[in-house]
């Protein structure tokens, strides 16, 4: 490569690295300021002694784990029938799962109220546990977007129709096809569309404030709006979560299992 | 005659509008060997799929060991398949693989592991069993495949094309092997193919398929020398084929470009005048005269390729071009192009196509 070229390509690069770091620096640097005169961790400790935060924060983790649960065995059965049987519904499908994408989580959530009220036939809004439950509905319908190209992309890389043909013939039935073929074969696809449900979660403010639920979101939100110095430790601690979860999502995709459909 | 262990019976299948397999109907004896032989889109794969259950007949029967299987779904056949594209689950081990079908039977762990101890031994890997199908070479695939198949012991073994995504070499020696362990397993056995030297080499009997018919059924001696059809003569092998008028029917002559030839006991039917299509295959015709070779032609050679053990001649007579082989002698030179020759052969060799 040229001199001159490698020159714009490391400027280029130092430009992008300054545009995304220098700010987290900058948060970092005022998380360290709570004591006067000095840096020290007084912010973070502050934070994670807060039971308010390990109160908020396990509820939402536990939400995230059933909003995984359900994603999974909404999408994964949608996109492996989808792709073997009803290959023409494919772009409506796309359509409805990118839907979230485009209608304001709080438009969502207010149908969801008016829907689910104590008065309604189904009225999810009347127990905690009801709209725990409501709750965990609205995140996977906000991570569907995620989760369904997730798990699309990882069954195109295998060869559906002929190993669920030759699982039928070898005498299994569809949970077992489901279970211990497709599902195996495309794990790191979901798990790459948990960790992005699992972002999401843990961030989510709108739906968890509006159905008056203790999560992490409005904590952050919460402690954003009375202190100086918690809400910098806090933006980072989640960051830190995000990143984490990219990471796994990173790692994890070397163990993907490779194509056995390979020509000589 | 015995009761044919797989009997199709006049099966029918149709996608919308089009009819991609009609009337078609085939009879397989215990431990058969038979080949869907054809072109693409003659419906050979889609009757194969019919017996396994992928596809419904939209009419017709099948019968297997005499229980009609035609609405049973795939997993209730007890029918063992491999793929053109090997189909090996990519999550599990050659072993897994194999043990898949014993596994879901519910066979005990310990009579699983035997049994596919035993069809690593077959197929010639017993040291396979813990790599991952990615770690092995397209052949070892498709053998591992054919082993999963005949694990569970199944009453019918279908090969989709499973030799089409492999290498001319692996190709051959990996046939050889699936028709030593059928004929080892006695298992009935329906092989689908576009390649006429697998079918030819490997079948006891052979159905040429064309626009979802079965054109001929019957073994491949028979498929090749004596062809039911234009489409049968002109699929299986190299065939030259000779336009001639009948000129006397009761006599058998025909005139071939301006020469005549005899035809006695072949033109039931025809008349003086009709025109016919003669074929001869290329080993049947010789260069020169010869004797037990009662009939012959004048032309001149137009093409002359040295291939080693064998010299390839094309000799044009009147507007057609015959093919024929001779072997090379190092005592005498190959003929030369532009050179007058008479190529001979024995009228009874001679196919009248229909």
């Amino acid at each position: 490569m040229k001199q001159g070229s490698r020159f714009w390509a490391w400027l280029v690069f130092g430009v992008g690295t300054t545009y995304f770091v220098l700010p987290l620096v900058a948060t970092f640097e005022f998380s360290l300021r709570k004591r006067r005169g000095e840096y020290s961790f007084d912010a973070y400790r502050s934070v994670f002694e807060d039971p308010n935060f390990q109160a908020t924060f396990t509820y939402s983790v536990v939400v995230a784990v059933f909003t995984i649960l359900l994603g999974v065995l909404l999408v994964v059965p949608t996109a492996y029938w989808i792709r073997l049987r009803l290959p023409n519904l494919r772009p409506v499908v796309e359509f409805i799962t990118l839907l979230p994408l485009v209608i304001p989580a709080i438009v969502i959530v207010f149908g969801y109220i008016r829907m689910f009220g104590s008065n309604s036939t189904l009225p999810f809004l009347a127990t905690a546990r009801g709209t725990d439950a409501l709750l965990v509905i609205g995140y996977t319908t906000l991570a569907l977007p995620y989760m369904y190209r997730a798990v699309d992309t990882g069954l195109r890389t295998i060869d559906v129709r002929t190993l669920t043909e030759a699982a039928q013939i070898l005498g299994a039935g569809w949970t077992t096809i489901i279970a211990r073929i497709i599902l195996p074969n495309v794990l790191i696809a979901v798990l790459s569309g948990a960790f992005l449900s699992f972002a999401i979660v843990i961030g989510e403010f709108t739906m968890a404030s509006l159905l008056n639920r203790p999560a992490f979101g409005p904590y952050l939100q919460n402690i954003g709006a009375n202190s100086a110095y918690e809400p910098s430790a806090l933006a980072l601690i989640s960051f830190a979560i995000t990143w984490g979860c990219m990471s796994l999502i990173q790692i994890l995709s070397r163990f993907a299992p490779r194509s056995a459909n390979r020509p000589n | 005659m015995a009761e044919p262990f797989l009997s199709i019976q006049q099966v029918r299948k149709a996608f919308g509008a089009t009819t991609v397999v009609q009337d078609f109907n085939l009879d397989v004896e215990p431990g058969e060997f038979v080949s869907f032989l054809g072109p693409s889109g003659c419906g050979k794969t889609t009757v194969l799929r019919m017996v396994a259950g992928f596809e419904e007949p939209s009419a017709g029967k099948i019968v297997v060991a005499g229980k009609d299987i035609t609405r049973l779904k795939p997993n209730q056949r007890n029918v063992g398949m491999v793929f053109q594209a090997y189909a090996l689950f990519p999550n599990l081990t050659v072993a897994q693989n194999i043990g898949f079908g014993l596994k879901v039977a519910g066979m005990p762990k310990a009579d699983a592991d035997r049994r596919v101890a035993e069809m690593l031994d077959l197929i010639k890997l017993p040291q396979m069993g813990d790599r991952y199908p990615y770690q092995l070479s397209g052949g070892q695939q498709q053998r591992i495949a054919l082993a999963r198949a005949i694990a569970p012991k199944p009453k019918l073994l279908l090969l989709d094309e499973p030799l089409s995504a492999l290498d001319a070499k692996v190709r051959v020696s990996l046939r050889e092997e699936i028709r030593s362990i059928q004929k080892k397993l006695g298992i009935t056995t329906v092989f689908v193919t576009h390649d006429q030297e697998e079918a030819l080499s490997i079948s006891d009997r052979i159905a040429v398929m064309y626009g979802g018919k079965a054109e001929q059924v019957g073994t491949p001696f028979e498929i090749y020398n004596r062809p039911a059809t234009k489409f049968v003569a002109n699929f299986v092998g190299t065939l030259n084929v000779l336009e001639g008028t009948v000129t006397d029917a009761a006599s058998g002559k025909v005139r071939v470009n301006s020469q005549e030839v005899s035809l006695q006991g072949k033109l039931n039917g025809s008349k003086p005048g009709d025109t016919l299509s003669l074929a001869l295959r290329p080993e049947a015709i010789s260069l020169g005269r010869h004797p037990g070779r009662d009939s012959s032609l004048s032309g001149e050679i137009t093409e002359v390729h040295f291939l080693g053990s064998v010299i390839r001649v094309r000799v044009g007579i009147g507007g057609s071009t015959v093919s024929l082989d001779t072997f090379n002698s190092p005592a005498s030179p190959p003929p030369a192009v532009g050179e007058k020759a008479e190529i001979s052969f024995s009228s009874g060799d001679m196919l009248v196509l229909h």
